[in-house]
């Protein structure tokens, strides 16, 4: 379903050149709960943007659903974000002083859908992602942390994604919320999606069924539970 | 959908920052407004010096007699004494398509009546300055052919003439003025016709032209000529006609020493016009300065607005929105903006143009034009200003945003 060949990515900073990814090949496969772990300037960032769609790599090439991503434009790579990719971003990123279900409606804006069906699209992903009604009106600042990231997930389903990107989704949380935010991503996990997680904690990815280890831009490990 | 989208989006991000939006739409209020202002104040200075002009008569030609120079000297235009009595007969006589002819004598004598005196100016006319001039009568009776022939002492007051000497609204009919010592029975009142140009009819008292010269100025000399064509587009023929008539009957024959010479009222509208639309541009150009100052304040905001949801801009392109619709989101936010600071500014503009009409009686026009220009500026303005900042958050990378503190 993911299909990594032999990734490089170098960045370049005026006159040296960093060289993020040094030639990275994985698959993902339906279904799979992944995890990728590295310390921060290991790639793994560089790595989920790739993934996310959100950059394209200098070299190598990356399939997703069959389609290779990496010789994609600027609003092509847009379109496939939107079709395919659902994030969960770190501290989540909610709009501000913004209802519940305009968040979670966000990613389907200027789309053809019409107001009615993007409603019932959010009401059913909140519905799955645990926020209970009551809540759906509300600003997403009177959400407690635990709902912030259930609206977060509901937003990342909304589009019903081949994939969910998560990127540091504990990076800002104590301990127990972290928790519970893991125990989310199996549920979802559990129900059949396929879910890759970028971390620097190893008890983080614990919760995954598959590590990816990550250091100094090529993989150090591939960990099947 | 994209349209509703957008629209939507637009009002939900103004409203978030109301007092922000309120303030920015203030600058483009205040620029439109005095824009309006301006050039309806223009526009009424032109339209009312338009129409003083128009109140003198219709398709008016005036004949000035010409420049008497002596010793070197010159005593200006009209100062020599060169029109006759005979020259109007022979205009009336001789010249097509022309209504009526009117010569006048005119000078500014002290009046008196009743203990009451003023300085005014004393016309002796015949009767066709009715017609030409677009006179009409009030009370009583304006000069007869009769009291030409006789020399009559009989004078017609302009309204404002019998204001100064009798009293506002009185009838005065049937009374005595004196005019250089010689008295006048007061025979008929002239209808008020509001300020001209140059002379105020209103302010005038009419005596027959034949009284005029045996009387008062004692010599047979006319001042003017006024020749009222019979419609526009026979003007230049007509005037062209009178110039020669009257060259012939000086006994010139080099248009360049002419005694005399012609003025139409197009002529005199026409340059005025130029005057006071010259003075509308410089108006609505000093208020156009406010206008772009407004606009830089449009963009001033967009630009705080646009650093401020750098994030948000990061998370709506990283969930798949086009850079298009971000494009189109902050130019829709910032053209928003202008249009109802323009709406509000043609209100505001409209009310400040009644106000200066009611309180200063000054005479203000709102044109449709000056309103569109209004509307397409401002919308240019939040086009304009609003591109920038728009394309500054459109191009944001994705990540760099996300992650922007």
């Amino acid at each position: 379903m993911i299909e990594c060949k032999n990734l490089v990515k170098v960045y370049e900073t005026g006159d040296v050149d960093t060289i993020a990814l040094k030639g990275v090949s994985f698959k993902i496969e339906k279904g799979e709960f992944v995890a990728i772990i590295g310390p921060s300037g290991s790639g793994k960032s560089t790595l989920m943007h790739i993934l996310g769609a959100l950059e394209t790599p200098t070299d190598g090439a990356y399939f997703l659903d069959g389609k290779e991503v990496s010789k994609l434009d600027e609003d092509e790579l847009s379109n496939l974000r939107q079709e395919k990719i659902g994030f969960v971003f770190q501290s989540f990123n909610l709009l501000p002083r913004t209802t519940v279900l305009r968040n979670v409606m966000l990613p389907l804006l200027y789309t053809e859908t019409t107001q009615a069906q993007r409603e019932e699209r959010a009401r059913l992903c909140l519905k799955y992602a645990g926020l209970e009604e009551g809540k759906y009106n509300n600003l997403s600042n009177q959400l407690s942390g635990g709902q912030i990231q259930r609206v977060a997930i509901a937003r990342a389903l909304i589009n019903n994604p081949s994939i969910i990107l998560a990127d540091e989704p504990t990076g800002n949380l104590d301990t127990k919320t972290s928790h519970v935010v893991m125990k989310a991503f199996q549920e979802l996990h559990r129900q059949g999606h396929t879910i890759a997680i970028i971390t620097h904690e190893p008890e983080i990815a614990e919760f995954a069924d598959r590590v990816i280890s990550i250091r100094d831009g090529i993989i150090e490990s591939d960990q099947k539970k | 959908m994209i349209i509703i989208d957008i629209l939507q989006e637009t009002f939900w991000s103004l409203s978030a920052n109301k007092v922000r939006s309120g303030l920015t739409i203030l600058g483009i209020v205040i620029g439109i407004a005095s824009v309006i202002t301006m050039v309806s104040i223009g526009q009424g200075a032109q339209n009312s010096i338009a129409s003083s002009i128009q109140s003198i008569g219709s398709n008016l030609i005036i004949i000035f007699p010409g420049t008497q120079r002596g010793g070197g000297i010159n005593a200006g235009r009209g100062s020599a004494q060169t029109l006759t009595l005979d020259d109007a007969d022979a205009i009336k006589s001789e010249i097509q398509n022309i209504k009526a002819v009117a010569p006048e004598v005119s000078r500014r004598y002290q009046v008196t009546a009743k203990g009451a005196n003023t300085n005014t100016q004393i016309v002796g006319t015949i009767p066709e300055y009715l017609a030409v001039r677009n006179v009409s009568m009030d009370r009583g009776a304006f000069i007869s052919e009769q009291q030409i022939r006789s020399s009559a002492k009989v004078a017609v007051l302009g309204s404002s003439a019998r204001d100064d000497l009798f009293g506002a609204n009185s009838n005065p009919v049937g009374q005595t003025i004196r005019i250089k010592n010689v008295d006048f029975d007061v025979i008929g009142i002239t209808l008020a016709k509001g300020g001209s140009g140059f002379s105020n009819p209103d302010d005038s008292i009419y005596v027959p032209i034949s009284t005029a010269q045996h009387f008062l100025a004692g010599d047979i000399f006319v001042s003017t000529i006024s020749v009222a064509a019979n419609d526009q587009n026979t003007m230049t023929a007509v005037q062209q006609q009178i110039s020669d008539l009257l060259l012939h009957r000086h006994a010139l024959s080099d248009p360049q020493s002419a005694d005399f010479s012609l003025i139409n009222q197009t002529d005199i509208i026409a340059t005025a016009s130029s005057i006071t639309s010259t003075f509308t541009m410089l108006l609505a150009s000093i208020a156009g300065i406010s206008l772009l100052v407004g606009g830089i304040g449009i963009m001033n905001m967009m630009l705080t607005t646009v650093t401020e949801r750098t994030r948000e801009i990061g998370l709506r392109k990283a969930v798949g929105i086009r850079k298009e619709y971000i494009l189109w989101q902050f130019l829709s936010e910032a053209v928003t903006l202008t249009f109802f600071g323009g709406v509000m500014g043609v209100l505001l503009g409209w009310l400040a143009s009644v106000g200066i009409t009611r309180l200063a009686g000054l005479v203000t026009v709102i044109s449709p034009s000056s309103i569109l220009l209004a509307f397409g500026v401002s919308a240019g303005v939040g086009i304009v200003f609003g591109f920038y900042p728009a394309k500054r958050a459109a191009n944001f990378s994705p990540m760099d945003a996300l992650r922007y503190e």
